[in-house]
């Protein structure tokens, strides 16, 4: 066996906060062959991310400190290197790509001043040549006529292509070892695809050694040559891929393995009572220019949709960033103005005022996203939880308030003991129950959920799922599911309506679509969704 | 539903210290801006010590006991007739009172026996005269009908930091002084957050045409001259506190509403006043529930340097004369006259120390609560 390009030994990560140390990582081991691809999987919180980091030394120094290990690459001590020569290492021999493309590049600078700064920094590399060679790179990262790029800001491109181009800046001094954090996470599965193909392809091209970060097991299992998986600082076991994903050996591996959403949707039943129905709906910003801001155009983020629910039922809306999934949700929600035909139990609710659709609030739920920004920091969970019954049912009294929080908190999984705790002491797959007890403790008959799932482990989203379920199979409630997920809507919906760019791509009972796609960009999607595959078609952004 | 109901009796919610926890981590990084810490109880001490400026410096005795009776003079008004006089309030600094009560009992007085506008007749030459210990036995008690051996010839009715040109304490005139200076100060930054944060907090949660057209009456009133406007105003209406607090109150508010309406226009699209939405809340309700807890860090960590704001610009008013109505305390009209008296450097001196020193205080005491507020803060 060769020498490791980068040999990880015993090493641990403290963190000293307000004369408290919590250890984020526990004596790691791990080596990486020249050529090879190792990935470190785990959840959030297994110090998978602290893990590489270190290996730069980009932990925030001094609370951040190493109680032991070393970090070898190439026969150099990491952790005891100069900063003169972390400098000359960072950029050049290691590289790192980051998982958030909005924030990685410098909104000030165009593509080409920031490649070209790497270039002059290690290279000395400047004028002519320099341009020569970002050009050369941004071709090879796959950005199409990269010579009109050039003068291009980052908030001229899209999510993608700015991956694109954090990859091209990694690879303009040919570095031995990519560090990729989560490179693909903020992405579109279909542009997730292509980008891991991207990678792929330059790994063999370049020959060089990749430490990818992931939570994705999906990515793992088609990408690398051998992973690691963290949990709670540790690496609990490592290997090749095939061997740990065919025998895991420890049983968080398997536990993780065994994640997946699974489980069928209740059946369609064309007889059952229509709870939601939209019918054309449309919603247009208003695009204006001049001095008198005279409407010349619109943005139809939802543009003339039918959707029909019936209780008991699950439409799950699938679509790409931007397809309008969201604002179709809302709207049917009455949160955001729309046109078009809005029926909720027999009530025409499109004209409602907001005054008006008071009363119906607590019939009409919403779970979001994002289980720590839909709960405010400074109320405790049973004053979240209670805020609607304060609006819908204000002759309660404090007692019997107080019994419906507690019970639907035990409804949710969560024992109703911790309702006087505030958010932050809870994980986030327990806050977005709480958000779920929010809404259930109304007893709504319709509730929109937006990716409910998308911001939580692997783990705790297949829980979420089956306690959407069951829920769904209790209180007889119709869903409508937007997510761009299409495994946790496969194992949720019977019926799916796939989106892109305000508009119907494909319609129908789950079933069928999953099973044989007939639109381009849904067999896009599945594709790149289920087995990480970028298909060649105009059908998909870029 | 029952057994979790049985379960989960009794209802009250656990009882938590005196903070949350959050607000339990703000003290301790409060507390550990060491400087701002103890500003923060300097500032404190000498604010409850000048709440009580009357038990300390005042001219009238805090206790007398008068043929067998107990009297309180520093909280009631007695007529002089009481002790065989005949004005209206007594004036327990003659001599004839003094020796009508020493002479029938006794009386306590506080430790500076002068009040912020008694008039020291008992000085050894023409107002203002310098502290008394600038000046030998012999000179300071020279007035005094038994020269150094008179008995008033006390600690308590020395002049310790000199007289003013109307020979009144300087000392005296400094304590209730820096007490109407907090006050103002206080009572300013307080109605004008009030009324900073409701517009602000209109501003920010309502947007659109509320907000634009509110930011542009802003803008036309905050660049109006207020120094004219204040002394057109001073013309018309008598000089006084609230006068002027309410003049001054119509420009100051405007400080907050920047920051208050920033913070309401950043969380008002945060999921949770979403949320709170789609439940059916109502406006005013997210706007106090939800909005405002995160618009008053903001607002708090403003406070202090508003405080200082106020105080300083009371002080310049009465300095140029259009401040606090003649013969009130305050510590721009000190600076005037030590303007005014180059020959008596005590009086410049004494306001200029004492407005660096609560100014600074009140400085060091904004940082600390800045720090307190910040959640990046670490402490190591």
């Amino acid at each position: 066996m060769t020498e490791p390009l980068l040999s990880v030994r015993d090493l641990s990560v403290a963190f000293h906060q307000g004369g408290h140390e919590s250890l984020a990582v526990d004596r790691v081991s791990f080596d990486i062959q020249p050529g090879e691809v190792v990935a470190l999987v785990g959840e959030s919180g297994s110090g998978k991310s602290v893990t590489a980091n270190s290996v730069l030394k980009l932990l925030p120094y001094p609370s951040a400190s190493h109680p032991s290990g070393s970090i070898l690459f190439e026969g150099r001590d990491m952790l005891t290197a100069s900063d003169a020569e972390l400098r000359h290492v960072r950029g050049n021999d290691i590289t790192m790509i980051f998982q958030e493309p909005m924030t990685s590049l410098n909104p000030l600078h165009t593509i080409e001043q920031q490649v070209a700064e790497i270039l002059e920094l290690h290279q000395a590399m400047t004028g002519d040549a320099a341009r020569a060679r970002v050009i050369e790179l941004l071709n090879q990262v796959g950005i199409r006529e990269p010579e009109k790029r050039l003068k291009a800001y980052p908030h001229e491109l899209s999510g993608g292509q700015r991956q694109r181009v954090m990859i091209a800046m990694a690879l303009a001094n040919r570095p031995k070892l990519l560090i990729a954090d989560e490179p693909t996470t903020a992405l579109d599965v279909t542009v997730q695809a292509q980008i891991l193909e991207l990678l792929k392809k330059l790994q063999h091209d370049y020959g060089m050694s990749i430490l990818f970060i992931t939570h994705d097991l999906g990515i793992v299992r088609r990408f690398a040559d051998r992973v690691g998986v963290m949990t709670k600082g540790r690496i609990v076991e490592q290997g090749a891929v095939a061997d740990v994903f065919e025998r895991p050996a420890h049983d968080y591996t398997r536990h993780l393995l065994d994640s997946e959403p699974r489980g069928e949707p209740p059946a369609a039943d064309p007889s059952r009572s229509v709870v939601m129905e939209g019918k054309d709906i449309r919603v247009w910003f208003p695009i204006k220019a001049g001095f008198l801001r005279k409407v010349v155009d619109h943005v139809k983020a939802v543009d003339g949709i039918d959707v029909t629910l019936r209780a008991g039922e699950t439409v799950g809306i699938v679509g790409e960033s931007g397809s309008g999934k969201t604002t179709l949700g809302l709207a049917l929600a009455r949160l955001i103005s729309s046109q078009g035909r809005i029926s909720f139990i027999g009530k025409d609710i499109n004209e409602y005022s907001f005054k008006q659709m008071r009363p119906l609030r607590d019939r009409l739920q919403v779970v979001f996203q994002d289980p720590f920004g839909s709960l405010s920091p400074r109320m405790s969970v049973s004053d979240i939880i209670a805020e609607g019954l304060r609006v819908h049912q204000p002759q309660l009294s404090f007692e019997e308030r107080d019994r419906q929080v507690s019970w639907s908190l035990e409804e949710v999984g969560l024992d109703p003991a911790t309702r006087w705790r505030f958010p932050h002491e809870f994980s986030g797959g327990q806050r977005q129950r709480i958000a779920i007890a929010r809404a259930m403790v109304l007893k709504p008959r319709f509730v929109m959920l937006d990716e409910p799932t998308s911001a939580l482990d692997m783990t705790v989203q297949a829980q979420v799922v089956d306690l959407l379920r069951d829920l769904q199979q209790k209180h007889d409630l119709a869903y409508l599911f937007i997510s761009h997920d299409l495994k946790v809507v496969k194992a949720l919906a019977n019926h799916v309506i796939v989106m892109r760019s305000g508009k119907v791509m494909e319609e129908g009972p789950s079933a069928e679509i999953f099973a044989e796609p007939k639109n381009d960009y849904t067999k896009a999607l599945m594709a790149a969704a289920f087995n990480l595959k970028a298909v060649r078609t105009q059908a998909v952004s870029q | 539903m029952a057994s979790v109901a049985e379960r989960t009796a009794p209802a009250a919610p656990p009882r938590r210290g005196l903070l949350s926890p959050t607000n339990l981590r703000r003290w301790q990084n409060f507390k550990a801006n060491r400087r701002g810490y103890w500003s923060f109880w300097i500032f404190m001490v000498l604010f409850v010590l000048s709440l009580c400026a009357e038990l300390i410096a005042n001219d009238r005795p805090l206790m007398v006991s008068y043929k067998g009776e107990m009297l309180f003079p520093v909280v009631v008004n007695y007529p002089e007739e009481k002790f065989g006089g005949f004005l209206a309030t007594t004036d327990y600094r003659s001599d004839y009172i003094q020796q009508e009560i020493q002479g029938n009992g006794w009386m306590i007085w506080p430790p500076v026996r002068y009040s912020y506008q008694t008039v020291n007749s008992e000085i050894p030459h023409s107002a203002p005269t310098q502290p008394f210990w600038l000046m030998d036995k012999a000179e300071r008690c020279a007035a005094y009908p038994l020269k150094d051996a008179d008995p008033n010839c006390t600690l308590g009715n020395m002049n310790w930091l000199g007289t003013d040109d109307q020979a009144r304490d300087v000392l005296s005139r400094l304590i209730y002084g820096f007490r109407i200076s907090v006050l103002f100060g206080l009572a300013l930054t307080i109605l004008s957050a009030l009324i900073g944060v409701t517009a602000g907090a209109i501003q920010g949660f309502f947007g659109g045409w509320t907000d634009l057209l509110m930011q542009r009456f802003i803008e036309i009133w905050s660049s109006m001259p207020v120094l004219y406007i204040l002394l057109i105003i001073a013309a018309i209406l008598p000089p006084g506190f609230f006068v002027l607090l309410g003049i001054m109150l119509l420009f100051q508010w405007v400080g907050f509403v920047g920051v208050v309406r920033a913070e309401f226009l950043r969380a008002r699209n945060f999921e949770y006043v979403r949320a709170a939405r789609a439940l059916g809340v109502g406006d005013w309700t997210i706007m106090f529930r939800h909005l405002l807890p995160n618009a008053m860090v903001a607002t708090l960590t403003f406070l202090p340097f508003i405080l200082s704001g106020s105080i300083a610009t009371l002080t310049s008013l009465d300095f140029l004369g259009f401040g606090m109505p003649p013969g009130s305390p305050s510590l721009g009209e000190m600076i005037a006259q030590g303007k005014n008296n180059l020959q008596a450097p005590w009086l410049g001196l004494t306001a200029f120390f004492a407005m660096s020193v609560m100014l600074s205080l009140l400085i060091f005491i904004g940082e600390a609560v800045r720090d307190a507020f910040d959640p990046r803060k670490t402490f190591r």
